[in-house]
């Protein structure tokens, strides 16, 4: 995505590329071109780049990817922490 | 049912066809809702609609009944005949839905069954947005139903292109934008929302201006404006201006605005204003500034949940320490008045 790269060495993208059957659905289906089909097989090439969306690992059908997606906005952050801490849900002021 | 024109028979019952033009009670609808104002009820039925005069072969499109979702898809296929499959989200957009798991595939599945559309169309394909992808597992669609989803483009502008290029897929149209304007029409939600929050601070900053201003008036009021415009930078202007403030960190970017916007209002008011009021204004100010622009990062098409904690992290413990220092340069500026 031009002109815009957010934090870098924080996402939680693991590729194994042993269990890949090399469908290239991670390529469809990333946003950010954070894959690549090289030899084959899929490739992290713009690690970085990654928002933790887990539409690839939602999509790997062959287990080779994980991501630890979720809410990626402070007030559902916070709105988590806060059901972890009292146990009571609260309502977060975005998405609905 | 919004747009609704009439009845089309099919061997799977009767479906919906829909106009693509919107009405002016949809753009009136479209604005309000962009203000925050009954966006939590804005959707439409879940099922399945015609565009034009689909055949058994027209193309499937898969989307979420938020009615602003509902809305663009409609008149960015203006033209053609395909088929809309509408996902029960209840009222929540593509991207957010996917994220929850409304826009699913379970979702899908059900409504594929619901609407019989095995009966209606001959194809086994399916059309979805790729923010949809977070959701949905294309494999298990297939093996589960038959038909196959195909996550066509970003955009649903660019769906189109798509359709007349035998289902080409650029990389541009794998490609999020986040442009000026997009930004611009998210802000107000993101303002609104930071206002209602802030209210118990606005009647407490009002209260303080009120008996340490030179006025209870004025003293109020030049609170309530400071506070006011420490909101805005943090909300409004950072997200408009986002690409040029330096720094990665959203909490950063709303913190160095903040800093300007208040230093500004301060330049504007008492040029004789004690140090103390001016170090309590930043200190109590920044975060707030700070605080919202890091929510901004909920709209955004490419910031991480891992990044975002990193921020909270960093800048929480940041935000009281500098509240605290504030409430005690407060607290020198009354004992030294």
């Amino acid at each position: 995505m031009q002109g815009f790269r957010y934090l870098e060495n924080v996402t939680t993208l693991k590729l194994d590329v042993e269990s890949c059957s090399g469908c290239g659905l991670c390529v469809e289906v990333c946003p950010h071109q954070v894959f690549a089909m090289q030899d084959g097989l899929a490739a992290v090439v713009d690690k970085d780049a990654c928002m933790e969306c887990g539409a690839c690992a939602k999509n790997c059908d062959s287990g080779a990817l994980s991501v630890d997606a979720g809410v990626g906005c402070a007030g559902g952050l916070i709105a988590e922490w806060w059901q972890d801490v009292t146990g009571r849900r609260k309502k977060a002021a975005c998405c609905g | 049912m919004p747009g609704f024109e009439r009845w089309l028979s099919t061997p799977g019952g009767k479906v919906a066809v829909i106009r693509s033009e919107l009405a002016l009670r949809d753009r009136l609808g479209g604005l309000l809702v962009r203000l925050d104002v009954g966006r939590e009820r804005y959707a439409v039925p879940a099922g399945l609609y015609a565009l034009g005069s689909p055949d058994a072969a027209a193309p499937v499109v898969v989307t979420a009944n938020y009615k602003l979702t509902f809305d663009v898809v409609r008149r960015a296929l203006a033209g053609r005949s395909l088929w809309l499959l509408v996902l029960e989200t209840h009222g929540i957009n593509v991207w957010c839905a996917a994220g929850k798991g409304t826009f699913g595939t379970d979702e899908l599945v059900r409504r594929l069954q619901i609407t019989r559309l095995d009966e209606i169309v001959s194809h086994r394909r399916l059309l979805l947005p790729i923010f949809g992808a977070t959701g949905v597992c294309a494999p298990e669609v297939k093996r589960r139903t038959g038909f196959a989803p195909t996550f066509a483009a970003v955009r649903v502008t660019d769906l189109p292109h798509h359709l007349d290029h035998g289902g080409e897929t650029t990389a541009l149209m794998r490609a999020p934008t986040f442009t000026v304007l997009e930004r611009l029409t998210l802000t107000p939600v993101e303002l609104v929302g930071g206002f209602k929050a802030a209210l118990p601070l606005f009647a407490l900053v009002a209260i303080i201006g009120a008996f340490t201003g030179g006025s209870p008036v004025g003293g109020a009021l030049y609170g309530v404006g400071a506070l006011a415009l420490a909101i805005i930078a943090g909300s409004f202007a950072t997200p408009i201006l986002l690409p040029w403030i330096p720094g990665r960190s959203f909490a950063f970017k709303g913190a160095l605005l903040g800093a300007v916007v208040t230093a500004a209002y301060l330049a504007t008011g008492d040029p004789t204003r004690h140090w103390h009021a001016i170090a309590a204004h930043l200190l109590l100010l920044v975060p707030v500034s700070s605080f919202a622009a890091l929510g901004f990062t909920g709209c955004t098409p490419f910031t991480s949940p891992s990044g975002v904690k990193k921020e909270m992290r960093v800048a929480l413990p940041l935000f009281l320490a500098s509240v605290v220092l504030g409430a005690v340069a407060f607290g020198l500026g009354l004992g030294g008045a």
